[in-house]
């Protein structure tokens, strides 16, 4: 059984006012579970709080069963990857290393990186369709390709549970939909996955639950269906929305702003 | 191939092709932006081996007496073998009394300053800092100070100047906890405050000394010389410093992971704050013993680290022991001119500086390195 249980955390910076409170959200195995909500309503925190990289102030989170404060780093990082937002590298390294040191939760602190391991990472870029980029600079690559490598790097790891923290943002729309695909293939997979993301379109292609995140609480949970909706995206994000369907050959649901102030004028 | 870059970091690419050896070229279909040392870091190592090995020979030869390289080899080889002494004493005593425990010298302290500043600039994510940045090459030169100003013996220079460098990163680690954890910044400028503490400090040991006498001997030790190493400095100071190499040797691979930043590297199961005591405990050891064998000697914690990097690339895997090999080559080097260009010893401190500046100027200008 791989699941993730938030138990009514809230969490807060020293000094300021709680980011969250009293969040409670269960992710089973096998969810791709979308978190929605307007920027700065704290999706990152929850998913590094669930990453175990922060600790809330109140409640508790459970890994598997098992309460995620007692646990050792490496013990967290065998069962969930965590790929943060877009951050590069100070350092040239290559691909590959990068993508090697999702192996360090296998491996003992005074060990280095093993054939097994070479090919672990091998099969991890593979996985993301990125094996051309194994010998490049870390520096030198797009940031479409940077996010695969991250993905790629979380793959390695081995872990049951995937958390990506806007993997979609600040890519182009051919990038937006290569890294959702992987998405689509891990899930297939069997891996389960919890992603914060700005596009509630996203959530309609990937999610099989969705959770909207807004002034320190969550105002909708449920399948894509029941939360993402006209009325909860104008509450979420202020302005409103069409959800549409697109019949043969798309056939899907898509969610559109509106903007109607940009329709004033035209004939 | 996507042509694209994220923002202004494609300067990287310009490396491939340029070998910094000189002598190799691109393998054809090789076009990765890798140069020949990164592809070969194995052959890069055994090369550096030799190349220190005809350093520390060169080393044994040159001097104030001039050795021709039979003679050296017969004196070394007749400690072992029974060989007729067809030499003067002087020579055999140049060798194995003066040259020989310098050398050695040479080799910990330039090796061991190499690698603490390679893995201090892992840690920190940042090629500018050395492994001074905690403030112990301050703390040291503090100990030393007073202990030069105090008292008159050697060893008890040697202790102080020791135990106020670790005084001092104590220090800088204990002013920058915050909340159990100890962020990079934090730890940055904690070292910065404490440092510039200490050297204030040094400053008024130095003010109020005899400026006949005494003060001499403090700004000569802070220049940093390898003339007052002795065999017993080396068999006390010597296996502590090797067996830091060797712990720093042995988390290398941690390191690459440790600069993607605290929060990624714990991501991926990394205990940081536990391996970032590790790096700080075994660098500021190698450090204070170094400075307590040699006085202060800057610039190679810096530096060789950035050539180390022309060579082989940022892979702390393959970066670590070439940074020992290049510093110790580096440092009996440096110390040969040191003994040999002029009539009186010239402080390696200033030296390394004025033999390292342009060499790296060189370097990096041919080479425009991408971090």
């Amino acid at each position: 059984m791989r699941s993730i249980s938030v138990e009514g955390i809230t969490f807060s910076y020293p000094g300021r006012r709680a980011v969250f409170t009293e969040i409670t959200l269960a992710v089973e195995e096998g969810d791709v579970y979308s978190l929605l909500g307007p920027n700065g309503t704290g999706k990152s925190t929850l998913l590094k709080c669930m990453a175990g990289l922060i600790s809330p102030s109140q409640g508790r989170i459970l890994l598997d069963g098992r309460e995620i404060t007692g646990m050792q780093p490496y013990e967290i990082a065998r069962r969930v990857g965590f790929v943060p937002q877009t951050q590069v590298s100070p350092f040239p390294f290559r691909v590959r290393d990068i993508v090697l040191m999702g192996r360090a939760s296998h491996l003992n602190a005074f060990a280095t990186p093993s054939a097994k391991d070479d090919a672990i990472a091998a099969d991890a870029l593979a996985h993301v369709g990125i094996s051309h980029l194994a010998d490049r600079p870390c520096t030198a690559i797009s940031g479409g390709e940077w996010q695969l490598v991250l993905i790629a790097r979380a793959i390695a790891q081995r872990p049951g549970t995937l958390l990506l923290d806007e993997p979609t943002s600040h890519l182009d729309l051919g990038n937006q939909m290569r890294v959702l695909d992987v998405i689509r293939g891990l899930a297939e997979e069997g891996m389960t996955i919890v992603v914060a993301t700005h596009f509630p379109d996203h959530a309609l292609l990937t999610s099989s639950r969705v959770a909207i995140l807004k002034d320190q609480r969550i105002i909708a949970t449920g399948s894509p269906e029941e939360v993402i909706r006209e009325d909860t995206m104008r509450q979420a994000y202020g302005t409103d929305v069409r959800i549409m369907h697109l019949g043969d050959p798309i056939n899907r649901r898509i969610c559109v702003p509106v903007a109607e102030t940009f329709q004033r004028g035209v004939p | 191939m996507r042509p694209k870059t994220i923002g202004a970091k494609s300067a990287y690419v310009d490396v491939g092709g340029a070998p910094v050896t000189g002598t190799a070229t691109t393998e054809p279909g090789q076009a990765d932006g890798r140069s020949w040392g990164e592809r070969h870091p194995g052959t890069v190592l055994v090369l550096l081996l030799a190349v220190l090995g005809i350093v520390a020979f060169a080393a044994l030869m040159l001097g104030r007496y001039i050795i021709p390289p039979e003679t050296v080899v017969a004196v070394i080889l007749s400690s072992v073998l029974p060989i007729e002494e067809t030499w003067s004493s002087t020579a055999a005593s140049a060798v194995v009394n003066v040259r020989i425990p310098r050398i050695i010298a040479g080799l910990l302290v330039g090796a061991g300053l190499a690698i603490s500043g390679a893995s201090f600039q892992g840690m920190f994510r940042n090629p500018l800092v050395s492994s001074q940045i905690l403030g112990v090459a301050a703390g040291a030169g503090f100990g030393a100070a007073i202990g030069i100003l105090l008292f008159d013996s050697l060893v008890v220079v040697q202790i102080l100047s020791f135990v106020f460098g670790l005084l001092a990163v104590g220090m800088a680690y204990g002013l920058s906890r915050v909340r159990s954890s100890t962020p990079i910044l934090m730890l940055v400028l904690s070292g910065i405050v404490i440092a510039s503490l200490f050297s204030a400090l040094t400053s008024m040991v130095k003010y109020v000394a005899d400026p006949m006498n005494k003060m001499p001997a403090i700004v000569f030790w802070l220049l940093g010389s390898l003339n007052h190493v002795s065999t017993p400095d080396l068999l006390v100071l010597g296996p502590i410093i090797a067996i830091s190499i060797l712990g720093l040797l042995a988390v290398r691979w941690r390191i690459n992971v440790l600069t993607m930043g605290d929060e990624e590297a714990r991501a991926l199961g990394v205990n940081t704050e536990r391996l970032k005591v590790i790096i700080i405990l075994l660098a500021t050891v190698i450090t204070a013993a170094a400075v307590c064998m040699s006085g202060i000697i800057g610039w190679i914690g810096l530096v060789i680290p950035h050539m180390g990097r022309m060579l082989v690339g940022p892979d702390n895997r393959y970066l670590l022991p070439i940074s020992v090999l290049l510093g110790g080559a580096f440092l009996i080097a440096v110390d040969t001119v040191a003994r040999t260009a002029a009539p009186a010893e010239i402080p390696i401190g200033i030296l390394t500086a004025i033999i390292g500046a342009p060499i790296f100027a060189i370097l990096l200008r041919r080479n425009n390195p991408g971090w």
